[in-house]
């Protein structure tokens, strides 16, 4: 079996003005989304308390929302898969509400009027210091894998694919949160290690690309660039599209069986592998013939060879 | 032709034979186990497992082994029928020294287990258990380190008959103020020379109309204090999870202030939370007999050596001077006082406590000593309760009883916290996350559901794209979750949910090189290249971008190892070492299979792929 029998040769870079629009489009969208509707952070960066509680029959929400109220409760109730299944979320209060005895008493306060035992499934409490260091945290994982990334991509390749490859980053990061923020998915820890995910999958498409371009600028000395891009994507199609289908499958299976816990993560994923795979060929691969990229960025130790060649 | 030496053959041969025995644990399930320690943490002695063995005899139960691991006994059983019985025997026959926990031991068979074979530990979201991260308050240690050098610099000057105006803290620092310039010289001296007061900035204030020495305590001792003042509180918490008779607990320092503590099993939060977070101890002091309480609490003129309670609602003032404090404590027992009935705590001191206890006894007999009880609230406050009074009948020393608790439950419970020794200074949770047992199992469920679906699927695709070719990257994707799983085993890495998520994502992933290797192959063979010529040229040159391709992986999982914590960190293991197995499988395991397949045959005119 060949999804592609024959060598494609399909011209990407002749629509890459309009992928450029397309994807400026999208990355505004993005951020208007995120400025408009803003993420809807977890307890892991709001600080709070979540309990998790598994009824013995489906519950009125109404009322476990009134029961909670009566205790002095501020709180968020919510099912959580199955009917029985309530999720309350307690905003971080003053000093002596975020002690964690707080967890103690809203489970106290749940069980009173329900027949037969509630059972308690999960309680997560965060301290609202935790919350803020988390997320600098996470910031900061992102700024520092990206500069790791384009100094390992500037000492193998050169400067220019350094930038197609992080500018394929912020667009994949940037409009996958905008989809997380547009479908309001919880953002948590686990969506954090999805997103870095996405970026360690997108560079993996992108430096195969990349190592193609690489490869093909010696062996088509007389082509334009974008000529030797657009050959060097379609060389490699197949195995973006082969790649992509495995991942995409395995994530299909975690993202509908995975359970709830890890749906979040999944969802993320999925989004940034679709994201990732197409901005390695319009994002990184069109940064490369906006700047330019020629035959002579990659071939430093042969600039004498070279210019005997460039001779009419 | 396509031939690799044979003892590359043999290499890959051990690896995944190596890697497959320590894989084989985790699909061993789990034996009801007793775990025995000592609840002070000694040595067990030699001949307690004939007692229990005797114990378990006598009650008919039948246990399947029983060995020892450092400083506890694990007694397997065949069901946990059995299991709760002995639970109960063995309690009794042990008494209160000892702690007997239910445990689950894992059913690693014993040719296994010595060569270092172990299941993957599963997480608390998949076992279920509560996770504490708990702060030390920093602000409360340091002022009470400054409170002790106070103590200590007027001890001193006590001892040496040097009268002083006032000794006191002020902010970072410590003041003192003498009445001469000869007593502050004898003092300046003495702070400097005086081994109780080491680590000191010692400055001579200009001469006023006092003659005063300010000394700020160094940020080395500082820093040293605190760090002490943690690991304190690691022990304390240590004892008393022990005192729970958790099995398998965890209890780490995360970073400069933090201390992580993971119970797994515990279903019951309110109780852990109680024991773990409480900060009692226990204080005995002497009741001011030369000072009346009552002028004391009405004029507001407290005796400078006096502090001022209420006890059942009277004044009551004691000396500020401590007879013996609860660190000088080595065991404590809740009891009933043989005289009146009521609920006691029976108090073993150390040598340094039974020695002023005896000294303080001896002189004061008829007067009274009372017991001060003070519990550390997270906020910061602090409870002080004078729990009871007594007159001194007789002098003693090392063993004595303490009445006047309002019921067994609160005797046990305080002699519970007397036992595992007070923090060192006050700690709150700041973070708490407890998974029910079912919750947890349904995690597991999934999880293996999850990654079974995925597999299979990739397999099936990888088999039908790619036909031998497919067959033999699915041989090496197995291989490669066998290695992965372990490595894990191997290294104790402790499964969660996003590790689960790691390893479903390394096998799409995992494919990727095999892909990149066929694919090329393909290209060869379409550009008119031999069979031979194709996959060896396909090998070489898929592996400079799998190379490239992984190693910019590795650099954000890195990046997610250094700053993630917990689940996180998780994800970020698994994956790096799905990327690093993957490596080994996809390009040496499958060229060693093709090698076997197609490398030995003279002709080969087509390839299955």
């Amino acid at each position: 079996m060949k999804l592609l029998n024959r060598k494609t040769n399909i011209d990407f870079m002749s629509r890459r003005n309009i992928a450029l629009v397309f994807s400026s489009i999208l990355i505004v969208l993005s951020i208007i989304t995120l400025a408009t509707k803003g993420l809807n952070f977890g307890l892991d960066f709001t600080g709070g308390t979540l309990i998790e509680v598994g009824y013995p029959s489906a519950p009125n929400t109404n009322d476990v929302r009134d029961n909670l109220a009566s205790a002095g409760f501020d709180s968020i109730v919510q099912t959580f898969g199955a009917a029985t299944d309530i999720v309350v979320r307690i905003p971080p209060g003053d000093v002596e509400e975020s002690s964690a005895e707080l967890s103690t008493r809203v489970l106290a306060a749940l069980s009173q009027g329900v027949e037969g035992e509630i059972e308690m499934r999960r309680v997560e409490f965060v301290g609202p210091q935790v919350g803020d260091e988390l997320a600098e945290q996470g910031i900061l994982a992102v700024i520092y894998a990206m500069v790791g990334v384009f100094l390992y991509i500037m000492f193998r390749f050169q400067w220019r694919f350094s930038v197609g490859a992080v500018a394929a980053l912020f667009h994949d990061i940037i409009i996958s949160m905008g989809i997380i923020s547009l479908v309001q998915i919880e953002f948590d820890l686990t969506v954090v290690a999805a997103i870095l995910a996405v970026v360690g999958y997108s560079l993996n498409d992108t430096i195969v690309v990349f190592d193609r371009i690489r490869e093909n600028f010696p062996r088509f000395r007389k082509r334009q660039p974008v000529d030797v891009i657009n050959t060097s994507i379609n060389e490699t199609l197949s195995r973006t599209l082969m790649t992509s289908g495995t991942t995409l499958l395995v994530l299909f299976a975690l993202f509908f069986v995975g359970g709830k816990i890890i749906h979040g993560f999944a969802f993320t994923l999925l989004v940034g592998i679709i994201v990732g795979t197409y901005s390695s060929i319009y994002v990184a691969s069109a940064a490369l013939v906006l700047l330019r990229v020629s035959k002579f960025d990659l071939m430093a130790p042969e600039k004498e060879g070279a210019a005997i060649d460039a001779r009419p | 032709m396509n031939q690799y030496s044979i003892w590359k053959y043999l290499a890959i041969l051990i690896i995944v034979i190596v890697g497959a025995v320590y894989a084989v644990p985790n699909f061993y399930g789990e034996d009801p186990a007793l775990q025995i320690t000592s609840s002070r943490g000694f040595e067990l002695p030699a001949d307690l497992t004939t007692n229990i063995d005797d114990a378990l005899l006598v009650e008919q139960i039948s246990f399947s082994s029983s060995e020892q691991q450092g400083n506890r006994l694990l007694y397997r059983f065949k069901n946990t029928e059995d299991q709760i019985k002995a639970a109960d025997v063995v309690r009794k026959a042990l008494g209160e020294q000892y702690v007997v926990a239910l445990n689950l031991a894992h059913a690693t068979p014993d040719g296994l287990r010595a060569i270092g074979g172990k299941p993957m530990t599963l997480g608390l979201d998949l076992q279920g258990g509560v996770h504490f991260l708990m702060q030390v308050d920093m602000d409360t240690a340091r002022s009470q380190q400054l409170d002790r050098y106070v103590d200590d610099i007027r001890a001193v000057l006590r001892d040496q008959g040097i009268r002083y105006v006032s000794v006191r803290h002020e902010g970072n620092g410590l003041l003192v103020m003498l009445r001469t310039a000869e007593d502050r010289d004898q003092t300046l001296n003495l702070m400097r020379t005086d081994q109780s007061l080491v680590g000191l900035d010692i400055l001579e204030l200009p001469t006023g109309e006092s003659f005063g020495i300010s000394a700020t305590v160094q940020e080395k001792q500082l820093l040293e204090l605190q760090q002490t003042a943690l690991k304190q509180n690691i022990t304390t918490l240590r004892n008393r999870v022990n005192e729970l008779g958790v099995a398998e607990p965890v209890i780490q320092q995360q970073g400069a202030d933090r201390v992580v503590v993971q119970l797994p099993g515990v279903q019951d939060t309110v109780e852990a939370k109680k024991i773990i977070g409480a900060t009692a101890t226990l204080e005995y002091r002497s009741v001011d007999e030369t000072n009346d309480a009552f002028t004391a609490s009405q004029t507001g003129r407290i005796p400078p050596e006096s502090r001022l309670y209420t006890y059942q609602g009277n004044p009551l003032l004691l000396k500020k001077r401590l007879i013996v404090s609860g660190d000088q404590l080595i065991g404590a027992s809740a009891s009933f006082d043989q005289q009146t009935g009521q609920p006691s705590v029976s108090v073993t001191l150390d040598g340094v406590g039974s020695k002023r206890m005896l000294d303080f006894t001896r002189e004061n007999v008829g007067n009274r000593m009372a017991v001060v009880y003070i519990e550390q609230k997270p906020s910061g406050s602090k409870i002080e309760d004078v729990i009871s009074v007594a007159v001194v009948r007789e002098p003693f020393g090392k063993r004595f009883q303490t009445t006047g608790l309002g019921s067994i439950r609160e005797a046990s419970q305080l002699s519970l916290l007397l036992r595992a020794g007070a923090l060192a200074a006050p700690m709150e949770i700041v973070e708490e996350r407890t998974v029910g047992p079912s919750l947890g199992a349904d995690n597991v469920a999934k999880g293996f559901k999850a990654v079974i679906i995925g597999f299979v699927l990739v397999l099936v695709l990888m088999a039908f794209y790619y036909k031998v070719f497919g067959l033999v990257a699915n041989m090496a994707l197995f291989a490669n979750l066998v290695l992965l799983v372990s490595l894990l085993s191997m290294l104790g890495a402790t499964l969660t949910m996003p590790g689960i998520a790691g390893i479903v994502l390394t096998i799409g992933m995992a494919v990727d090189a095999n892909v990149l290797i066929f694919e090329r192959i393909r290209e060869e063979l379409r550009n008119g290249n031999t069979p031979q010529a194709s996959i060896r040229s396909g090998y070489e040159k898929a592996f400079s971008t799998i190379a490239d391709a992984n190693i910019t992986t590795l650099i954000a999982a890195f990046v997610l190892f250094l700053f993630g914590t917990g689940p996180v960190k998780g994800f970020a293991v698994t994956l790096s070492l799905g990327i690093l197995t993957s490596m080994f499988t996809a390009i040496m395991g499958t060229r060693a299979v093709i090698n076997l397949i197609y490398g030995g045959k003279k002709r080969v005119t087509k390839l299955s792929i």
